[in-house]
């Protein structure tokens, strides 16, 4: 009995037993890998966002008679995705800005969920601001240091055209304001910021001072970013993890990922 | 008298699909330019280049018929002439024919002497005045037609004319990128020459843009899913229409000015291969079985296969350089995907265009092509039964030059003055 308690108190194994038990339940947080899920759309002279595409190799044919495999292609930006520091050209020069060089603990950390929902149905431009963090922390706590910041707006529930919402002056959707990302990079000190929506930034984010400005300084900063993810709704304002492992590419600027989320039981 | 084309029922699911068979097609290399001159429908025959001679000659041959000089010049003569004799086949032991009874021929006198053996018309008899055509026929040969020198009503309703045509009335085609502007001026052109359904291919739904009102709005226009860089996408549509496509228009194009050294990258390369040349495989890969299967499928038979491609696939514009290759590559394909498709006699079609009017031709001097002249064109390519075609002043100018010479036109077009 006592070697039994010695060994749950091993942290690893008290997480294994809880979810076995099921105390501690999987959000999967990630979208599919869709050749028809939106990309970023750039102005057409720049370069563009690679789309998810899948060529067969062979499916138990005259290819390879025995096995099934595919060839797919994307960019590192495309479906539910990672960005690292040298993704903006504010953190070019950091050190261990690539996926590849960042520190592997950095992909395992606590997450608190900012509800933006109600205010993104009514407002397509719908901005996350200091203010809005304010009243969040007031009633669930501090953010804390070094964990990730998700904004919720439910966004990834639209389909097709209203996903971009793409307009002749650009697309609309929600984000953090300038003063609301500094807010929590050199109040909180967080690891990252992560959205429903195609980017960190708003839509209409190119308009701010500076253009872009969560990944300017999110990245400026060494912080990371998380888009298109889904199932946001299923998050505890506080008290769940993320793993956010993305591929190990060679001097990689991000990857598409699997985004799991580790949730205490009725936590959501 | 015209029998005038009845709209065709729907199909009868229990009856099998006729399949196709084929005219004679043995013919001799000489005649082949004959052939090559019913690819764009000029009338052409070999004439006698000694002075004293100049005898035009039919049908081709490797030497004079009447002064055995081998100096014989392929040359557009005129195409009228006199009907003087007439016959119905009844019978015939080739298959092609024998499912297509009565059949009407001819032997017409030339006014440029030779007397020829031709299809005819319906509309024409003995003791009249007649034009001929030279047109390829579905074993992609060429053969003359005789036409009567007023159009007839309903003339190409005529079915002797309808089979060497690939006239888009009462049949169903598929524009595969509803995106590039010149979509809704190819789908009304279509629809306004009698086309029953016209299927536009939309890749990218989620993304908006500015032509989409204007082509539903359009009777007879059905937007469908596809996306020729994206194979699943490609196979769902081929496995949904695609035995309901009987006039395939490859519209899809990706453009970007610059040629190698100015990118520094191969991203917009790789985009431009993979609409304007994968693009095409795959389309290929997906509808040509099924086409090339319903090519004898009565009044509303699979038909062509339409590629617009642009002139400098032909010779490399450097302005446009890496966007040319891909086009030569396509055009390539093209020349691949008529080998493949000469069994079933569904015909491949280049469209040759110059540059058009859009937005990455924008900084370019005119003349450019406007979307309705490269509708108005190609309709008029399916309706006469050509098989090249070759759209604006530019393309026509590189044609010309082209067919003098490529070298030259290699020279004229990569010399220092050229970007």
């Amino acid at each position: 009995m006592e070697a039994l308690k010695e060994k749950l108190a091993n942290p690893v194994e008290l997480l294994s037993s809880a979810l076995l038990s099921g105390d501690v339940e999987v959000v999967d947080l990630t979208h599919t890998l869709d050749p028809d899920f939106p990309v970023i759309v750039l102005p057409p002279e720049f370069g563009q966002c690679a789309r998810f595409r899948m060529e067969e190799i062979s499916a138990y044919d005259h290819r390879g008679p025995a096995w099934k495999w595919n060839t797919f292609t994307c960019s590192e930006h495309t479906g539910t995705h990672f960005d690292a520091p040298i993704h903006w050209i504010s953190g070019r020069d950091l050190p261990n800005n690539t996926v590849d060089s960042i520190p592997p603990e950095h992909f395992v950390g606590p997450v608190v969920v900012i509800d933006c929902s109600e205010g993104s149905a009514q407002d397509d431009d719908f901005e996350l601001t200091p203010e809005i963090i304010a009243e969040w922390e007031a009633e669930h706590g501090r953010i804390p240091a070094d964990s990730w910041v998700f904004m919720r707006t439910d966004w990834s529930k639209r389909r097709g055209a209203a996903y971009l919402n793409m307009r002749d002056d650009g697309p609309h959707s929600p984000g953090p304001t300038p003063d609301a990302i500094r807010f929590l990079i050199e109040e909180r000190g967080i690891r990252g910021f992560g959205t429903e929506t195609v980017g960190t930034d708003a839509g209409q984010g190119v308009h701010y001072t500076p253009p872009y400005p969560a990944h300017f300084y999110l990245h400026g900063a060494g912080k990371y970013g998380l888009q298109c993810m889904c199932n946001l709704d299923q998050l505890p304002a506080t008290g769940a993890m993320i793993l956010c492992a993305p591929l190990k590419i060679k001097n990689g600027t991000g990857s598409p990922l699997r985004v799991l989320a580790l949730v205490p039981k009725g936590g959501r | 008298m015209v029998t005038r084309l009845q709209k065709p029922p729907k199909k009868n699911p229990q009856v099998r699909t006729r399949v196709p068979t084929l005219p004679s097609h043995y013919r001799s290399r000489s005649a082949l330019f004959m052939a090559a001159a019913a690819a764009e429908g000029r009338f052409m025959l070999q004439v006698c280049a000694e002075p004293d001679c100049g005898s035009v000659q039919y049908p081709a041959r490797d030497a004079c018929s009447c002064c055995l000089s081998d100096r014989l010049v392929w040359q557009d003569v005129s195409a009228r002439g006199k009907l003087i004799a007439t016959s119905t086949v009844r019978t015939s032991t080739n298959t092609y024919f024998r499912e297509r009874t009565p059949w009407r021929l001819g032997t017409v006198h030339l006014e440029i002497g030779p007397s020829v053996m031709c299809h005819l018309h319906s509309e024409v008899v003995v003791g009249s005045e007649v034009q001929l055509i030279n047109r390829l026929d579905k074993s992609g040969q060429s053969v003359l037609l005789a036409l009567p020198m007023e159009k007839a009503q309903l003339q190409e309703d005529d079915m002797q004319l309808r089979e060497l045509t690939c006239d888009p009335k009462f049949r169903r085609i598929l524009i595969t990128d509803a995106r590039n502007p010149n979509a809704y001026a190819l789908a009304k052109s279509l629809l306004e020459a009698g086309a029953s359904a016209v299927f536009v291919g939309e890749a990218e739904s989620w993304r908006p843009y500015p032509d989409r009102a204007k082509l539903e709005s359009l009777q007879g226009v059905e937007l469908v899913s596809l996306d020729v860089t994206d194979t699943s996408s490609v196979q769902e549509l081929a496995g949904e229409f695609g035995g309901k496509v009987d006039i395939l228009i490859n519209n899809a194009r990706f453009v970007r000015p610059g040629g190698i050294q100015g990118r520094g990258d191969v991203g917009f390369a790789m985009d431009e291969m993979q609409v304007n040349y994968f693009g095409m495989m795959r389309l290929a890969q997906a509808f040509a079985p099924a086409m090339a299967g319903r090519s004898a499928d009565g009044v509303n038979s699979a038909v062509a296969w339409v590629n617009v491609l642009s002139v400098y696939s032909l010779v490399s514009n450097p302005g446009f350089g890496s966007f040319s290759a891909s086009n030569a590559a396509a055009h390539s394909l093209s020349q691949c995907l008529r080998a493949e498709m000469a069994s079933s006699g569904v015909r491949v079609v280049n469209v040759y265009c110059g540059p058009t009017e859009d937005e990455w031709h924008q900084p370019l001097p005119p003349p450019k092509v406007p979307a309705g002249a490269l509708a108005r064109e190609l309709v008029k390519a399916l309706q006469a039964g050509l098989e090249d075609m070759y759209v604006g002043d530019i393309a026509k100018d590189i044609r010309r030059k082209f067919m003098e010479s490529p070298k030259v036109l290699e020279k004229e077009m990569t010399s220092l003055e050229a970007l």
